[in-house]
């Protein structure tokens, strides 16, 4: 077991959760949607509801690999005034409210304007776990490397259907925590149906040695969540989260949240 | 050291791949396809071919006496780029990525436009090879360039206004970035300057320095020397980079951008990346960028909307650090006023977006020697704008 002072790491939960045959519920939520204090509150919520990490997204103004759901919020976070040295802040509520492990999901120009390695100090000092980059691969990543090593923060990068067994070779090396796999071609959000390629890029993933794989894009319902745990070590959830918490607030974001963890429970 | 042909991905510390892993294989795919066409004689032949057949290569130089006489004491030179087919010089890197297209065997095409003037180019060429296309374009730019909405519909594009963000060029980038991720299978972007991430800077460069080229011949054939000076427009920057790359070896040959200086670069309103901006990573690429203490990019305003963009190309960027190229703004009001003197000197109608290089001039030109030859891009022409200048100058009847 984890002593209590210690933060757990995303690995550490991603095995134990592997153990008693299961599998992890990421749950993604966009920082400062529909405020701060909400949004710490709906992180918060998740953690009760059962859901094994966060994954607070760092609202940008130019958000590439995100669709309509998550681009809307991210822009209401924007508008609504929420400053970068507020992720902290958000962090580290939640962290004390919770012991799940809490990542961020950042466009890289954002922690670039930052610092790196001044923001993976005070991201390590808040408790948060690591960073998602979904705009920076490990190519251009140098500066990233070197800081989240001093720092000892996870290290998630994205590995797509169309990468090459040589780039997923690359990327699975680079990572730490786990490898984030794009279940299809495409931006995020909710679909009806799971593409195959997830499972196969899941199994070329596991071909060239990756330990820890969690499966996102496009997740919405207790039925997919249990589907990608029959093969990846965990499911991330976000549009369907945003969506919920935009129609219905934090009670509705509950609501959609248990009934996810119920797709862990029942596989 | 040779500044010519940087292949990239980085020009010093500008430049590089800040993509979603998804793009990763299409752009690789881009990037060998290119390299072999690049020493391709087939390949180089066909473009050759289109050049003179079909864009009106090699387009015209046309000393501008009358005009000269408002800089000074100088000559001064335009490059007719405003003369190719579809009127801009964006036409000469679309026939280029249009044909790569067809070497990897894609079926669409997609790209974003500001003015409107890479989108009709892209939809002229989709027409020619018989391409499926799609143009992105910020729903404020639809509004402000609504015939360019309309020549691209009439040559077969479909057109998306988009209506995210601040509704102009950057998010018309995002959005055909979104597409590029979903249907990368199908699709190539047929992106529009030399910014984004690699291949773009270096492609789009090696497709448009035929206007240096030409342009440097030209000067040669006609004054018996190299120009004192060249000066382009700077927005994203093909169109500079394209005249300026066959000079960049020239040391006594001085290179002048100009960029939107809009309503003045001590207001917020302008679209000054380098002169006001500072390195940040936007669309793919480590450059100069618009943007906050955060790192979020801030609104760009220019009354071109081709240059009304918050990025710029990083082979830029590194020009600027290298002090090679001089970069600095031209208000709204300036490039306005160059637009009408270049018109009522000349009988040339310059888009606005050139018209800030002609601005420039006549500031340039009274700085330096009497005499000295100035080489300007006219990188396009400006019926598309008959609208702003009508309201700017009060041509219209107020409606």
């Amino acid at each position: 077991m984890t002593p209590k002072d210690k933060v757990e790491s995303v690995s550490e939960t991603l095995d134990k959760l592997r153990e008693t045959g299961t599998g992890a519920l990421i749950g993604y939520l966009p920082i400062g949607f529909p405020n701060l204090s909400q949004s710490i509150e709906a992180a918060i919520t998740l953690a009760e509801s059962g859901i094994s990490a966060i994954e607070f997204g760092i609202p940008y103004s130019d958000p590439v690999m995100d669709g309509p759901i998550i681009q809307r919020a991210a822009q209401a976070s924007l508008d609504a005034g929420l400053k970068l040295k507020q992720v902290f802040e958000a962090v580290s509520a939640v962290k004390q409210a919770t012991e799940i492990p809490v990542l961020l999901m950042s466009y890289w120009n954002p922690i670039l304007q930052f610092g790196v390695e001044r923001f993976c100090e005070q991201l390590a000092s808040v408790g948060g776990s690591g960073i998602i980059t979904p705009d920076l691969i490990p190519d251009d990543a140098a500066a990233w490397i070197a800081a989240s090593n001093n720092s000892g923060l996870d290290r998630i990068f994205l590995a797509a259907p169309s990468s090459t067994a040589q780039r997923l070779a690359m990327i699975t090396k680079q990572s730490r925590g786990f490898v984030y796999a794009v279940s299809t071609m495409g931006t995020t959000g909710v679909r009806s149906e799971l593409d195959q390629a997830a499972r196969e890029l899941v199994a070329r993933l596991r071909e060239v040695g990756a330990e820890r794989i969690c499966v996102g894009l496009g997740i919405s319902t207790r039925e997919q969540v249990r589907e990608v745990l029959n093969y990846a070590d965990g499911a991330i959830v976000g549009s369907a989260l945003v969506a919920a918490l935009e129609a219905d607030g934090v009670s509705g974001l509950r609501e959609r949240a248990m009934s996810l963890v119920d797709g862990i429970r029942l596989g | 050291m040779n500044l010519r042909e940087q292949p990239g991905p980085y020009f010093g510390e500008f430049g590089g791949r800040f993509v979603p892993e998804s793009l990763v294989e299409a752009l690789d795919e881009l990037s060998a396809e290119y390299e072999k066409a690049k020493v391709d004689h087939q390949f180089l032949d066909e473009l050759d071919r289109l050049g003179r057949s079909y864009i009106g290569r090699p387009s015209l130089l046309t000393e501008v006496p009358r005009f000269a006489r408002l800089a000074g004491s100088v000559r001064v030179f335009l490059k007719r780029e405003d003369l190719n087919h579809t009127g801009s010089h964006k036409i000469n890197n679309v026939i280029g990525q249009a044909l790569l297209t067809k070497r990897i065997g894609k079926s669409r095409v997609i790209a974003e436009t500001g003015a409107g003037q890479h989108g009709v180019a892209t939809a002229t060429a989709a027409a020619l090879f018989g391409l499926d296309c799609t143009i992105y374009m910020g729903e404020v730019d639809t509004e402000r360039q609504a015939l360019n909405v309309a020549r691209m519909k009439l040559l077969g594009a479909q057109v998306v206004a988009v209506k995210t963000g601040s509704r102009t060029l950057k998010d018309a980038i995002n959005d055909a970035m979104r597409d590029w991720v979903t249907n990368v299978s199908t699709t190539n972007y047929i992106f529009g300057t030399v910014a984004g991430p690699h291949p773009f800077p270096a492609m789009v460069r090696d497709f448009q320095k035929i206007i240096g080229e030409e342009a440097r011949a030209q000067m040669l054939a006609v004054t018996g020397s190299l120009p004192d000076a060249v000066a382009a427009c700077v927005g994203g920057g093909s169109n500079a980079i394209g005249i300026f790359d066959a000079f960049l070896d020239d040391e006594p040959v001085a290179l002048f951008g100009f960029e939107a200086g809009g309503e003045g670069i001590d207001t917020p309103r302008h679209a000054a990346t380098i002169s006001k901006g500072r390195p940040g990573v936007l669309h793919g690429a480590r450059s100069y960028l618009l943007q906050d203490e955060d790192g979020q990019t801030i609104e760009s305003h220019s009354i071109s909307a081709g240059l009304d963009y918050p990025g710029v190309g990083p082979e830029h960027a590194w020009l600027s650090d290298i002090k090679r190229v001089k970069y600095s703004a031209i208000t709204d009001s300036a490039a306005m006023n160059a637009m009408k003197a270049l018109s009522q000197t000349e009988g040339i109608i310059p888009a606005i977006e050139s018209a800030h290089a002609l601005a420039g001039v006549l500031d340039l030109g009274k700085t330096l020697p009497a005499g000295s030859n100035i080489l300007v891009c006219l990188s396009g022409r400006g019926d598309k704008d008959m609208e702003t200048a009508g309201n700017w100058f009060n041509f219209l009847e107020q409606k």
